[in-house]
Parts: C-alpha cells; sequence; structure tokens
C-alpha cells in the first residue's frame, strides 16, 4: 500500500469538532471581512475562504463536514453578504456533492497535485452562484469574475498544510 | 435499544442529499425572491451570524476611529477650519431657510393646503459593502432597535444613497440606488420632466428608462426627487444626466446618469423617517380605501 500511496505515510490524528468549526467560522469571518469599498481589482480576486476550507474538510473527513454543512455555511454566507437567500447554500452544496463523490481519488494525492481538482470545485460553485445569479434577471458581471477560483486554487497547498498542522502526531519524547 | 455503535453509518445515499439539498435552496431562493415569506428565518439565520459580522467589521470601525480620533494631523486642522467656514455659511442659508418655512406654512395655511412634515433623521455608519457582484446592497449599524423599518429612505450630505430594504435587531441592509433592481421616481429640476431613475448594477451608473428620443432632457440635467410615489420626500438630488444616446432603431434614448451622492464612497448617512401614507385613490369611489393594504403597498413601492 505504501507504494501507492507514498504522500499520506504519516498516520493522522482526527481533527477535534472545535477545530473544524473555528476553522470554518474563521474562514466566513475572512469572507465577511472584505468591503467593496476595498477596490474592484481586490474583490475580484479574493478566494472564496468558505469554499476552501469546506473542500478541505469534505475531501479530507468526509464523514464528519458533508453536504449538510456546506448547505448550512452557505446560507449563513447569503444573510452575511445580503445576496438571495439559498444562492451560495446551493452553490456549497452541489460542491460538496462532487467533492464527496471524488474525495477517494484525491486522497492519493499530494496537495501540489490536488491544485488542478480544487481550482475546478471551486470553479464549478462559482459558476452555480453565477447561473443563479444570471436566473435571477442579473447581469454577466464579466471573466474576471472567475478568477476568484484560480486564486482560490493557488492557495490550496498552504490552506493544507494550514490545517493538517494540528492533526499531526507529536514525537513522544519519551521514545527510544 | 441497540447498544452496539453500527460500524458502517448508512445515511441516506449521496444522491438522495444532493437532490433534497438543492430542492430545499431552490424552495428557498423561490420564496425569498417571490414570496418574500422569509423574514422569521432571515431574523434566525442572522442572530447566528451577527456576532461574526460584528468581529468582520471590528477592524474598518477602528480604522476609522483612529483616522480621526489618534493621528491628529495638518489635514484635520484643515479639515476643522474649512468645515467651520461650511458651517458658518449653513447658518446663515439655515436662518434664510427658517424665515422661508415659517412663511411656507403661514401660505399653506391660507391656502388650505395639506401640511409639509419635517424630516426627522438618524445618523448611521456603513458597515461593509458586500463584494457581492449582483446586488448592490450596504450594511448600516442601526436596526429594528433603532426603530428603523424597511421602506426608509437613506441619504447623504448631497443626496439619495438608497433605501432600508431589510431590518435586523441591530442592523440593517440598504439597496443602493446603483442596484438594478432600484428605481427611484425624479422630476428634472430645469424643465420639471417627470421619469424614473433606475440603477443598473454597476457602480456609479444610472440610468433613465423608457423616455422617448425626443424628450426634453439634456446633459447636465439635475434631477431631484419627484415625491410622487410617497416614499422619497420630494427635492432631494438623485442624480445628473451625463450621457445620451437616441438610436434611430430605438424608440427609446438611452439616457445615463451619475449618482448626486456619493453613493460608494461616503461613511456616514442619515435614515430618514417614513412619510405618512399617503391617501390612497380608491379604484372604485364607492369603497372607501383601507390602510392595511395601503400601508403594506407603501413599504414595497421603492424596490421593484
Amino acid at each position: 500500500m505504501a507504494s501507492i500511496n507514498p504522500v499520506r505515510q504519516e498516520i493522522l490524528l482526527s481533527p477535534k469538532d472545535w477545530f473544524v468549526f473555528l476553522s470554518l467560522a474563521a474562514a466566513l469571518l475572512l469572507n465577511l471581512m472584505l468591503s467593496q469599498e476595498d477596490g474592484e481589482v481586490w474583490v475580484w480576486l479574493r478566494p472564496d475562504c468558505v469554499a476552501l476550507v469546506l473542500l478541505y474538510w469534505c475531501l479530507n473527513q468526509s464523514q464528519r463536514v458533508g453536504m449538510s454543512m456546506a448547505f448550512f455555511m452557505g446560507l449563513l454566507m447569503d444573510i452575511g453578504n445580503a445576496s438571495l437567500l439559498g444562492q451560495h447554500a446551493l452553490a456549497y452544496s452541489v460542491m460538496a456533492f462532487v467533492a464527496l463523490l471524488v474525495y477517494r481519488r484525491l486522497c492519493l494525492f499530494s496537495a501540489w497535485q490536488q491544485i488542478p481538482h480544487a481550482g475546478l470545485l471551486l470553479f464549478l460553485a462559482q459558476l452555480i452562484t453565477l447561473l443563479t445569479a444570471l436566473l435571477a434577471g442579473n447581469p454577466f458581471p464579466g471573466w474576471a469574475f472567475f478568477s476568484a477560483s484560480v486564486t482560490g486554487a493557488l492557495l490550496w497547498p498552504l490552506l493544507s498544510i494550514l490545517l493538517t498542522i494540528p492533526q499531526r502526531q507529536r514525537p513522544d519524547p519519551d521514545a527510544l | 435499544m441497540d447498544a452496539t455503535p453500527r460500524f458502517f453509518r448508512h445515511g441516506p445515499g449521496l444522491l438522495a442529499r444532493l437532490v433534497f439539498f438543492v430542492m430545499l435552496s431552490l424552495v428557498l431562493m423561490a420564496l425569498d425572491t417571490r414570496f418574500r415569506y422569509l423574514p422569521e428565518i432571515r431574523q434566525v439565520i442572522a442572530m447566528a451570524v451577527y456576532p461574526l459580522q460584528k468581529l468582520a467589521y471590528l477592524p474598518s470601525v477602528l480604522y476609522s476611529r483612529l483616522d480621526s480620533g489618534v493621528f491628529v494631523s495638518q489635514s484635520l486642522i484643515d479639515e476643522v477650519a474649512a468645515l467651520k467656514q461650511q458651517h458658518l455659511a449653513d447658518r446663515g442659508n439655515l436662518q434664510r431657510l427658517q424665515a422661508l418655512e415659517a412663511e411656507n406654512i403661514r401660505l399653506r395655511k391660507l391656502l388650505d393646503a395639506t401640511k409639509q412634515l419635517e424630516n426627522k433623521f438618524v445618523l448611521s455608519e456603513i458597515l461593509s459593502v458586500p463584494p457581492d457582484p449582483f446586488s448592490r446592497k450596504a450594511i448600516l449599524d442601526k436596526g429594528s432597535q433603532h426603530d428603523i423599518q424597511p421602506g426608509q429612505v437613506v441619504v447623504d450630505d448631497a443626496g439619495v444613497v438608497g433605501q432600508i430594504t431589510r431590518v435586523y435587531p441591530l442592523l440593517s441592509e440598504m439597496t443602493l440606488i446603483t442596484d438594478k433592481d432600484h428605481s427611484v421616481p425624479v422630476q428634472s429640476l430645469r424643465n420639471g420632466l417627470r421619469s424614473v431613475v433606475s440603477g443598473t448594477g454597476a457602480s456609479g451608473v444610472l440610468e433613465m428608462r423608457y423616455l422617448a428620443t425626443n424628450a426634453d432632457i439634456q446633459r447636465g440635467d439635475v434631477l431631484v426627487t419627484s415625491g410622487i410615489d410617497g416614499v422619497y420626500p420630494p427635492g432631494l438630488p438623485v442624480a445628473q444626466v451625463s450621457e445620451i444616446r437616441s438610436n434611430v432603431t430605438n424608440a427609446f434614448a438611452r439616457i445615463a446618469c451619475v449618482p448626486a451622492a456619493g453613493v460608494d464612497r461616503n461613511k456616514q448617512v442619515l435614515i430618514l423617517s417614513l412619510l405618512p401614507p399617503a391617501p390612497e385613490i380608491p379604484v372604485e369611489p364607492a369603497v372607501p380605501a383601507k390602510v392595511s393594504p395601503a400601508e403594506k403597498k407603501r413599504g414595497r413601492s421603492g424596490v421593484h
């Protein structure tokens, strides 16, 4: 097995529940922090932190964080963002669905190799948000809208490393 | 009771869960756009988000306080001097206005006309403008605890900024006039031409729709609220016409306007109190107008 799965040689601890919730809350906080007044470019490039963190937990702790959590976080995001209720909820739950379909395969890849997959999943979430907005009669905001999933994908390895740190086993000081 | 925990947990299948959540969110969206049945659900979720929102807006609030409170600089001294001069000039104008107002009331009494109401207002601060490319909204720091109601008009020192559309206990949501679903009935200051100015969804651009190509409108015309909607008090500056393009193939001219107020710039705004309900013109002359439907309708009439 080790030759098939060279990435996960160390056995990770199961993350604490509070850590999962804290990371999601922190992501929501980061999302709410950005205001449109910060400038147009920054608004387009900003990754959707909630989608990123949800994706991480869906891929790595799929029995704990799934579609219901994604849906709930989407609702919170909709209220905080003053957008249509259910817009982010729909996007996040579909993204979580695809993530749950492919998580067994993606676990074989290292964080770097997961970048394109993460990008594609974030793109999917954005596409659904865009489609619902277009259906509601909004004008197309321009292709720059999708640059957020590119920056999100580029941040993926960093996020993976950050969220994996608390799950690492501490070296036992009494070990021989 | 089964004491041993099951080794494999089998919930509903993946696809079933997907269908459930997709249906649920579609229903929520439909209810939210078409029926607006969801204020209670929104209130509950909003209470859960509120602490996070408060925390998230803290840096910007702190920054603006620090900016004005701690760093006393030359620019601040200049600003105070300019403001003092402005204040003097405004005081002069205000005295004239008071005299005029008294005269107006006297004349109106003579004419037996309806009394104009004085405007009360609440000072408020824009906490955040959510970076949603599909809606132009802002979050204000006053809510139903401060007697804010949906439908109240928000202005700054230069003109109309938007309208309160949703109220939470401690925050409220304002739809900016640049939102694509927002319209303001206006009147040209030059010739009194009445029309409607709508948002386009882009920041800093408004448009006048459905004005014939031969309508008397010029570049630079100042548009103020006409007050016929019973929501916006008359005479507030809204926009200035910036560009007129008439196309032969089109029956209507494309008229772009620039908002008068600093819709995307100002932090401090005033929330005006609601106007008293306008007397509704009865549809059938025999049936007297009821109060409650009129009130319901009035609360929404600004946002279409």
